[in-house]
């Protein structure tokens, strides 16, 4: 007879089989028997969180940064739910992200038990998939399907609900060698044809434009994007979720498009007559007013995801593909179509292009007050920092600021919650970030509204060593409510006086925790502040930047209108009419 | 805006259901008929969904559906090359003097009565969404007191069945 273990016990030796080396989690009722087992497990480490919102964003972040499936855990009722925000936000992100929860007692099931929540029902709508195990030997088979499901096709987070009987029951241990998902089978290879027929726009266009995606991270194409645009010379633009794709020091590089987005990006997306779409989905902040994004453009629309193609925007060569496999293709596609000679002038493009870069670069005005800017302090630490380092932000206007400001160069080096905009991300998936890269620098861009939402898991990087900074843009409000609050509520600021120039005393905070606090407040103490921060790696350090609150980021397309009604400043919007040629 | 009638074969596993309509739901889009039940494979059942959206809408709508892991093939059958019939129970007043009247119409829809009150007959009519309609028309005039309906059950026409190769799923066809 084979060995007979618990359901516990076998689930510990799946989490190895899957190869995994981290969970952020945090105990209860009925998780509790997992946990035994796991504290003799030799290859995977637990980290315990101090919420399991941290535990959810620290496994996203771990994700985001490697490339690997990021795994977190807690018990049923209150721990499952607490864990619903990261898992929406990875499903919006396509983060591969597995989350493990403990369930009531099988026969207990659907009696309001105590801490029983249906979190399969809950977690319906934002996973990928998920599961409802109840039979100890049923664990293998779904942590397997679990971790292929979330790393394959369009990456995204599985929830694995185990009841508690489950855990406790005796079982074989069977790791499988294979799935058997007769109704998951993701499209990873291009159509040969769809490449032919792209290559051939791709040449014969004047204005085109690569309409860049996160997609292009996550399935590793930087290199192979680089290859293309250098080959064809034609201008990149590099979404939220994108940035890093392409390094942004390139001379094709035009930036960021959508609401907060540079002239020449926005503009090169307007004016295009093709957009080369990759791993991106025309979301709402990016086109600005659907029926007027780029209204002259063709689209060639790359997504591993049917279902993104053609939904916001009519395509008119759709390419179901992961999108690494169809750059690798289209380059000697598009090659073979210059080798017949067939090729488009760009340098009236280019001009175009050209013009917009150098009327509308991207700036701020620093306040002559003097107060600290915050676009100063994000674009020194960008500097200091360099691209070697990973930056996780939190949600609002250090984000925008932090993604403009920053030059990133290489990808997964910029962490952030682009679709679901939550703040409190920047902390744990910094802290997540850093135990998949413990030898790289990883700084969290925090505001100082998101901070307070989940810095209780500083105690969790003093205790585990995991020496993360934090630049906190304290502007003692939620700046970007404000912002809007200034441009569209007459200045009527209602609730987003945070006070956090007052309360808490971050650095005190900080010191609390066993991390280093500082705190600067003009502009000549920034570098040193930061270099005192970049040589502190024993602990973690909190760098408390108080900032200006009237800046604004701009450009901005603002919620609704056009991308043509751009403002580059506060009423001020560049002149189109040198892209008309 | 069309009617459109799709054909899904789903695995049989717990929570099919509520994912499929949750997922009609999140998306915004309404049910109008859903019919679940078993097929000839052991493991797997069929639903037979019918929705009135535009062609942009159903093409979002079986993309999405074809995400879902235990979603095995959904096919769009249309009238020309399917047969559709819904299930209809009605209770509709027949006294003494009305009876022979109601009975008739019965007769003419190819309809029967399962059950005789001394006020009422119930009836059960099988048929198209139009045949019905049609039955229900003609009997209101007598006093309708109660009916149910079954959802859509639809099957193409022909030797074909959903499940062989030649039929594309329907999302392929973007």
């Amino acid at each position: 007879m084979a060995e007979q273990i618990s359901g516990a016990e076998s689930f510990v030796r799946s989490l190895e089989h899957a190869n995994v080396e981290v969970v952020f989690g945090i105990p209860g009722g009925a998780i509790l028997p997992a946990y035994d087992p796991l504290m003799d497990s030799k290859s995977v480490r637990h980290i315990l969180v101090r919420h399991e919102q941290g535990a959810g964003h620290a496994a996203e972040g771990y994700a985001a940064a490697t490339g690997r499936v990021g795994v977190c855990m807690a018990t049923s009722g209150p721990g499952a739910t607490n864990l619903v925000t990261p898992i929406a936000d990875a499903h919006m992100d396509s983060v591969p992200m597995v989350a493990i929860t403990g369930q009531v007692g099988s026969s207990s099931i659907g009696t309001d038990a105590f801490q029983e929540a249906d979190i399969r029902g809950i977690t319906m709508p934002i996973t990928k998939h998920n599961y409802l195990v109840t039979r100890a030997e049923d664990i293998p088979g779904a942590i397997k399907e679990a971790f292929h499901i979330a790393s394959t096709g369009r990456p995204g987070p599985v929830l694995v609900d185990i009841t508690k009987d489950a855990l406790q029951n005796k079982t074989e241990f069977h790791w499988p060698t294979t799935v058997d998902l007769p109704g998951y089978k993701p499209t990873t290879k291009p159509h040969g044809r769809q490449i032919k027929e792209a290559a051939r726009l791709i040449v014969e266009s004047h204005r085109p434009v690569f309409y860049v995606g996160g997609g292009v991270i996550r399935s590793r194409a930087a290199a192979e994007l680089r290859q293309l645009a250098e080959l064809t010379g034609i201008p990149v633009v590099t979404t939220l979720m994108a940035r890093g794709a392409f390094p942004d020091s390139h001379p094709q590089h035009m930036g960021m498009p959508g609401m907060h987005g540079t002239v020449g990006a926005v503009g090169a997306l307007q004016q295009s007559d093709l957009l080369i779409t990759l791993g991106a989905r025309f979301d709402d902040r990016v086109t600005g007013k659907l029926e007027s994004f780029a209204p002259r453009a063709k689209v060639i629309h790359i997504d591993i995801d049917p279902a993104e193609i053609g939904k916001n925007r009519e395509v008119d060569i759709p390419i179901v593909s992961d999108v690494r496999e169809a750059l690798i293709q289209l380059v000697p596609a598009v090659t073979a179509e210059f080798d017949a000679g067939r090729r488009a002038d760009l340098t009236g493009w280019w001009r175009t292009l050209n013009h917009w870069r150098e009327t509308y670069p991207l700036g701020y005005e620093a306040p002559n007050d003097g107060t600290l800017s915050p676009q100063y302090v994000i674009e020194r630490l960008g500097k200091i920092a360099g691209p070697d380092a990973i930056y996780a932000s939190g949600v609002g206007q250090h984000q925008m600021w932090a993604a403009q400001f920053i030059g990133y160069e290489k990808p997964n080096t910029w962490l952030n919650s682009g679709g679901l905009g939550t703040m409190g991300y920047s902390v744990p998936a910094a802290m997540g970030a850093k135990v998949g890269k413990p030898d790289t620098t990883v700084w969290a861009i925090d505001g100082d509204g998101c901070f307070q939402m989940t810095n209780q898991e500083l105690a969790t990087c003093t205790i585990n060593n995991i020496p993360i900074k934090v630049a906190l843009i304290n502007n003692s409000s939620l700046g970007m409510v404000r912002q809007w609050q200034s441009l569209f509520y007459n200045e009527r600021y209602s609730n987003t006086d945070l006070h956090s120039h007052s309360f808490p005393d971050f650095v005190k905070l900080a010191d609390a925790y066993g991390a280093l606090g500082l705190r600067c407040d003009n502009a000549a103490d920034v570098d040193a502040t930061i270099e005192k921060a970049m040589g502190t790696n024993d602990v973690p350090v909190v760098v408390d930047f108080r900032v200006h609150r009237d800046a604004m980021v701009w450009p901005m397309v603002a919620a609704g209108t056009s991308n043509d009604e751009i403002k580059f400043a506060r009423d001020l919007a560049p002149k189109w009419d040198r892209g008309d040629d | 805006m069309a009617r459109h009638t799709l054909s899904v074969l789903v695995q049989d596993q717990p929570g099919v259901l509520a994912r499929i309509s949750a997922l009609f739901s999140r998306r915004g889009y309404n049910i109008e008929s859903l019919a679940v039940g078993v097929t000839e494979t052991p493991g797997v059942s069929r639903m037979t969904i019918v929705v009135e959206v535009d062609q942009i809408a159903l093409e979002q709508i079986t993309k999405q559906l074809n995400k879902l892991i235990n979603v095995l093939k959904i096919v769009e059958l249309d009238d020309e090359t399917a047969i559709a019939r819904e299930l209809m129970l009605i209770k509709v007043r027949a006294d003494v003097n009305a009876r022979s009247a109601v009975l008739q119409i019965v007769e003419l829809f190819r309809a029967k009565v399962v059950d005789v009150g001394t006020d009422a007959v119930t009836v059960e009519a099988t048929g198209s969404h139009d045949k019905l309609e049609a039955l229900l028309e003609v009997l209101a005039p007598h006093g309708i007191k109660e009916i149910v309906q079954s959802g859509v059950v639809a099957l193409g026409r022909g030797g074909r069945g959903i499940g062989d190769r030649a039929l594309r799923s329907a999302d392929k066809q973007a």
